[in-house]
């Protein structure tokens, strides 16, 4: 169950071209004669590469963020553009990894399984596909568990199955939506230095959703900031930590300590529902 | 963290059955005694209760007569058509009107009337219309078992788990394959259900049919025996008919450990 951690050099990635385009995004539910305005206006872009958390105060409706981002839900106003084509549905260019990994794997399939069934509906050639889902199943340390039920196997190691699922699927933005929120802490490290580690080796760009600060902060190059609902963007706030980064060392260094001083005073300020449009929710 | 089951808890459960069915084995015996020994002091009336030896004797000669053989074939084929049809119609009805709200919400009404009503109801019609060929059983047995099928298919489709159900859309997957690896896998253990249920009532009314209307097979034979005096056969092809019973049920028992290796209530190691 060892990773590689050490990043790969990170060459050829791209960070002009934007792979992700939220334009003033809003999403109000209807229904039981009330309507409730769960995101108001978000605005921002992701270029191809980058790996952006998002964080907010519980509450802050990151799921329901996600769930438009991802083309399962509605959008009421404004458009997400993923590659240059708008969002109306799930777009092949996206891989979503739930919070329920419990729920969101197949138990009636091996794992090996579990991660070849996008790409068998993708369309890929047997060889191709063996070829990928042993290079995902290498590369989240589950080469030994590849013919296991995910059921036979612990929290931690069914959400990496769900990760490798995710990374063969190659998409232009991997989506994370609180991934690591059901598992005990040093699972949740480890997978942390996994998603880094993924991200390093498969150049894939990742939108990390969290309510977690510290986990946003170690992460991230960029952490996008929520307001309370209806959400708006309080800051994009630039991780300024060195690229290689480790639980130990990075987490104990000043700058991390400001970085999380930072974001956390403005989740309090979203908390007590300071907005910088200057609304009143 | 590996994969493997622990054994522990495998084995204190096989050695459990394995107490539970020499407990079984005991108490069948105890029964079985009982029913000897009550008959031949005279607390039973002999003339309506034979010592359970003699029922033994008269089934193990049964099983040498080809007639019984016959019989037992004619109840068994009578049981596997019905069920079969029912199940092939049930589950595609079940399918059907589960994924198409409309129509769920269009039949709802008309399956909650026509569900209750007893397949033994249907009799004098069945008899009007064919009599007591194997037509009757058939249709006595696919009326009943048809709904304990569909029920449990509608419940099974209608289970599918929203997280699964996301994750299938996000991947997108055709419409044929979130019916053959997300919605189908998800009702299989209602189906499984389904067909324990309409098993064992297929044989209840396959008997019934063949008691009641005269259809050919063991409940006829039963009737027979019955009205011509022979006590003992009577005991004797109840006995064979509850036999016939059992086998069903472990065999339907069986085909649900196969086919829901990896549902929660069949598997065995769940690591934390």
């Amino acid at each position: 169950m060892s990773i590689d951690t050490t990043p790969a050099p990170r060459e050829r990635i791209d960070t002009t071209t934007p792979a992700l385009d939220v334009r003033g995004l809003k999403k109000v539910y209807t229904g039981h004669g009330r309507d409730v305005e769960a995101v108001r206006n978000l605005t921002f872009t992701i270029r191809s590469g980058e790996l952006v958390c998002i964080v907010g105060p519980s509450g802050a409706g990151k799921t329901t963020l996600l769930r438009c981002i991802s083309g399962l839900l509605d959008v009421t106003d404004g458009e997400v553009v993923l590659d240059g084509k708008k969002v109306t549905e799930p777009p092949p260019g996206m891989a979503v990894v739930f919070q329920e990994y419990g729920r969101s794997l197949f138990p009636w399939l091996t794992v090996r399984q579990n991660i070849e069934l996008p790409l068998k509906e993708k369309g890929l050639k047997k060889a191709e596909r063996a070829e990928k889902v042993q290079t995902a199943i290498d590369a989240v340390g589950l080469t030994d568990s590849a013919d296991a039920h995910p059921w036979q196997l612990s929290g931690g190691m069914q959400q990496r199955v769900a990760i490798a699922r995710a990374v063969a699927y190659e998409p232009s933005v991997l989506l994370m939506d609180e991934p690591f929120a059901a598992v005990d802490a040093q699972t949740r490290a480890d997978l942390e230095d996994l998603v880094r580690d993924l991200w390093h080796k498969f150049k894939v760009t990742v939108l990390f959703v969290t309510h977690d600060i510290d986990e946003a902060v170690y992460l991230g190059e960029r952490v996008l900031v929520l307001s309370h609902r209806p959400t708006v963007i309080l800051e994009d706030v630039k991780i300024t930590l060195p690229d290689e980064r480790s639980q130990l060392e990075t987490r104990s260094t000043k700058e991390f300590a400001d970085l999380r001083h930072h974001v956390y005073e403005q989740i309090q300020k979203a908390k007590q529902g300071f907005r910088p449009d200057g609304d009143t929710a | 963290m590996t994969t493997a089951a622990t054994t522990a808890p495998e084995r204190r459960r096989r050695r459990l059955s394995g107490s539970n069915f020499a407990l079984g084995a005991i108490g069948l015996f105890s029964i079985g005694a009982l029913l000897e020994i009550l008959p031949r002091i005279g607390v039973m009336d002999r003339r309506f209760f034979p010592p359970s030896s003699e029922i033994l004797t008269m089934l193990l000669r049964q099983l040498g007569e080809p007639g019984f053989w016959t019989a037992v074939g004619q109840t068994m084929r009578g049981w596997a058509i019905g069920l079969t049809i029912a199940m092939v119609a049930g589950v595609l009805a079940g399918v059907v009107i589960g994924s198409i709200p409309v129509l769920r919400e269009f039949t709802a009404s008309t399956i909650e009337f026509l569900r209750p009503i007893p397949s033994v109801a249907l009799i004098p019609l069945v008899v009007l219309l064919y009599g007591t060929k194997i037509q009757s059983a058939l249709i006595l047995i696919v009326y009943a078992a048809f709904w304990q099928i569909l029920v449990q298919v509608l419940y099974g489709v209608a289970d599918v788990d929203p997280v699964v159900r996301d994750t299938a859309r996000s991947y997108r997957f055709s419409r044929w394959t979130q019916f053959k690896q997300v919605v189908w896998p998800t009702a299989l253990p209602y189906v499984v259900t389904g067909f324990r249920l309409a098993a064992a009532v297929a044989l209840i009314l396959e008997v019934t049919a063949e008691l009641v209307i005269g259809v050919p097979g063991l409940g006829r034979n039963l009737g027979i025996a019955q009205s011509s005096g022979a006590v003992t056969l009577t005991y004797a092809l109840v006995v064979a008919i509850g036999i016939i019973g059992i086998i069903i049920n472990l065999f339907a028992r069986y085909i649900e450990r196969r086919v829901l290796r990896w549902h929660p209530s069949v598997r065995r190691d769940v690591a934390a």
